[in-house]
């Protein structure tokens, strides 16, 4: 049952990554990213990661899928219209892309995944909070000052274009 | 009362009639889950009709007058035909929309509005899944409706839908995160996410132990929030008649408009019962079974939010940007203060 879903799932993520970057509209593109980005909440959900499951959902969904639309939406004059797909880089483009498949597929026969037996508790996501809060508190708070540097990046230019 | 306790039979419909039948294996409990699902539906679609009846008749008593009164005992029969009505309908498209987007948003915006059910403890171990997580799922989920609240201006290819739908997401977007703050002080105080640990840390004090007693001023950042959340007056500029005439749902007809209607109430229901569970002690209380309780205080809220829509104007889009970056997110993060000041220090003299 679990090995069905899992199949389920894999190939509705590949079939709509696949549309997303050969749809001619480039909101349905957006929209298809979104059912990419939460089919793959769908496989956390069946690996027990809920905690990464719904802040999948909260920030894929909710905040980066939600600004690209707008974005879309706020630029009238791609609506309606069907956008150019590619360019004169489409073999150099290509070719990288080749590069990187083969590295995670190198990556992923190198690895030696080790079978477990060990049942996820049902308080994970208390366990993730103990964490970060003590052992990865570094990494969380230097990730901290990241986003807030971006942040006041981000107002700085808006500010700027606005006068 | 032990007797009306709803999960005890449910309990006794299961182990007595569903197993015998369908087993309690993969496949017996797909088909549980099945009958949980439909009923939660039947169960919400029900509550949804009456709200839209007891909407009109709040509205009508607060401008003294009398709603409808012609369709059954006080027009309570009103909005059942006027869901035949609509089901009759002819389903018209725009020309020039997006069809697969148009016909997708009222879709998504309706299940979506029941997804956000798995998690509401309706009383005493009734509810569909404690997930660890429970009151994230809640606020991740509700994120689709924004999405399809777009994918609806978008679709329709008319220039109020789209207003309507940026103005949605705008707002949405903004009044998610004092939202999302106010109930991190409940979650501080509780220790967990799960819905019905909230409900049970609350039960102290005869059931009177209330997160709403110690945390007033995330109560109200909350409800504030909610009625952003769910696009109603005095926060309702997506769909603000005088600007945008029907604002995202204005190309929408027949059993498309239903959808989008009846997803709207789900809605409401959806943030009472979380206002609920998390600030008025959820099915907690004396002598009543505690779906009563449960009831008895969603359909408080749902009142609550019914008279601030018929009594207050509505805000201009500055004051409401404004209002929620510059007013809440502070007041917000001034209760998270008070929380944590209130745990480590007061608490424990």
């Amino acid at each position: 049952m679990e090995a069905y879903v899992f199949y389920l799932f894999a190939f509705i993520i590949i079939a709509s990554g696949i549309a997303v970057v050969t749809m001619r509209n480039i909101f349905h593109c957006a929209l298809m990213l979104i059912f990419c980005l939460f089919t793959v909440a769908g496989l956390y959900v069946l690996l027990s990661a809920e905690f990464l499951a719904v802040v999948q959902v909260l920030l894929y969904v909710g905040a980066v899928a939600i600004l690209m639309i707008f974005a879309i939406m706020l630029t009238s004059r791609l609506a309606g219209r069907e956008v150019q797909l590619s360019n004169e880089q489409t073999f150099v483009g290509g070719f990288l892309a080749l590069v990187f498949a083969l590295g995670i597929f190198y990556a992923v026969n190198a690895t030696y995944f080790v079978p477990s037996d060990a049942v996820l508790g049902r308080e994970n996501s208390l366990a993730i909070g103990k964490l970060l809060m003590t052992e990865f508190v570094l990494p969380f708070e230097v990730i901290s000052v990241l986003l807030l540097a971006a942040l006041i990046g981000a107002i700085i230019i808006a500010r700027r274009e606005g006068n | 009362m032990e007797i009306l306790e709803l999960a005890w039979i449910f309990e006794w419909l299961n182990e007595n009639l569903l197993v015998p039948i369908v087993g309690d294996g993969e496949f017996g409990i797909l088909v549980r889950n099945l009958i949980l699902a439909c009923s939660v539906f039947g169960l919400l679609s029900l509550i949804a009709l009456c709200l839209v009846w007891w909407e009109r008749k709040v509205s009508a008593h607060i401008q003294q007058r009398f709603g409808p009164m012609m369709t059954g005992w006080h027009g309570i029969l009103q909005t059942v035909a006027d869901a035949v009505k609509l089901i009759q309908k002819e389903d018209i498209v725009p020309a020039l929309a997006d069809r697969k987007v148009f016909f997708w948003a009222p879709v998504i915006c309706f299940v979506c509005a029941f997804a956000a059910y798995i998690v509401i403890p309706f009383g005493d171990g009734l509810i569909v899944s404690d997930l660890n997580v429970g009151i994230l799922y809640i606020i991740a989920i509700t994120t689709f409706t924004i999405i399809s609240l777009m994918m609806a201006g978008w679709g329709s290819n008319n220039k109020y839908a789209l207003l309507g739908g940026m103005r949605s997401a705008a707002q949405a977007v903004s009044y998610e995160v004092p939202m999302a703050l106010s109930i991190l002080g409940v979650v501080m105080v509780t220790g967990s996410m799960s819905m019905q640990e909230i409900v049970k840390a609350q039960s102290a004090w005869y059931g009177f132990h209330w997160n709403i007693f110690f945390q007033p001023l995330g109560f109200v950042i909350y409800v504030i929030a909610a009625t952003a959340e769910a696009n109603r007056t005095p926060f309702d500029l997506p769909e603000a008649e005088q600007e945008l005439v029907a604002g995202f749902n204005i190309e929408y007809s027949g059993m498309k408009f239903a959808m989008f209607f009846l997803a709207e109430f789900v809605n409401m229901f959806t943030v009472s019962a979380i206002a609920t569970t998390v600030f008025l002690g959820g099915w907690n209380g004396p002598w009543l079974p505690s779906w009563f309780w449960f009831l008895i205080k969603t359909l408080g809220m749902v009142f609550l939010f019914m008279v601030f829509r018929w009594t207050y104007p509505r805000l201009r889009v500055d004051q409401l940007m404004e209002f929620a970056w510059k007013v809440l997110l502070p007041l917000a993060f001034l209760n998270i203060l008070w929380v944590g000041l209130y745990e480590e220090v007061f608490s424990k003299w």
